[in-house]
């Protein structure tokens, strides 16, 4: 069932960010600013999670996850060290995306030629 | 474009903005949303797939898993990239291939292959994050605020 869940919440995720590029007419830099920092207070509100726990795959892979992941590490810091932490911790969930990102990124600029 | 932009413009201009208006294609919306929820709800598929195997395969629990399975799906967001097919799905897919975290690998990536010409300390080093750049930066950004407001909240409002 949780397949079935994150088929839908995924596309219906992407279907708002494309009616942001259609209907407002935004850059997808400025789309994909605006899911994060949705992501993030979403999950500053403490919905974010239910929404994992229903749908799995289909609330942490798409973009506002990230924001989520953010207010997820500051938060955990935040609770050990006070205030400090948020700045500290904020790095600690998130990680994974941004490191494979940069990591892949070198490796594939290594393998493979620019085309055209 | 705002009334107060236009009378700045010559008549002849406003005509033509007019003109362009009325010729600028009507993008398919209902279509375009179709297609993005179904390659984005099944690059999320693929996703919980992939977080699955992780759960049963290495203990991960449904909350960590989600990190393995990002960095999963960003390797393979970098072999299509490689060989030139994530840009054949984005040009049908739209915000389906963007949103998800694969679009964000795909903007990292591509810029990564795109400036190894200028060498991989100026090219690819600083060009990389130029179109990822801004979703992390408020992605910080906004998180360090809510962070700071639900921490003020909670420990010193007594909530």
């Amino acid at each position: 069932m949780i397949f079935f869940w994150a088929f839908v919440i995924g596309g219906l995720i992407c279907v708002i960010g494309q009616i942001m590029f259609d209907v407002f007419k935004l850059s997808p830099a400025h789309t994909l600013s605006i899911l994060v920092i949705a992501g993030a207070i979403l999950d500053g509100l403490g919905w974010y999670e239910p929404l994992i726990d229903f749908a799995g795959a289909g609330a942490t892979v798409p973009i506002t996850s990230f924001g989520n992941s953010l207010v997820h590490g500051a938060m955990q810091e935040a609770d050990k060290h006070g205030l400090i932490g948020v700045v500290t911790g904020m790095f600690e969930v998130t990680s994974a995306g941004i490191s494979a990102a940069i990591i892949f990124g070198v490796i594939g600029a290594m393998i493979f030629k620019p085309k055209g | 474009m705002g009334d107060k932009k236009k009378q700045k413009l010559q008549p002849n201009q406003q005509r033509y903005q007019a003109f362009q208006q009325k010729r600028e294609t009507k993008r398919p919306v209902f279509k375009n949303c179709i297609k993005a929820f179904l390659i984005g709800g099944f690059i999320c598929f693929i996703g919980q797939l992939i977080s699955t195997f992780y759960i049963y395969q290495f203990n991960f629990t449904e909350k960590t898993a989600g990190n393995p399975t990002i960095a999963t799906l960003i390797f393979i967001t970098m072999l299509l990239t490689g060989f030139g097919v994530y840009d054949r799905i984005a040009q049908v897919a739209g915000a389906g291939s963007a949103v998800p975290v694969t679009g964000f690998g795909n903007a990292v990536i591509s810029s990564a292959i795109e400036y190894r010409s200028e060498g991989f300390i100026l090219g690819v080093g600083s060009n990389m994050l130029k179109l990822a750049g801004p979703v992390i930066v408020y992605g910080v950004f906004s998180a360090f605020v809510v962070a700071i407001i639900k921490t003020i909240l909670t420990q010193w409002g007594g909530f």
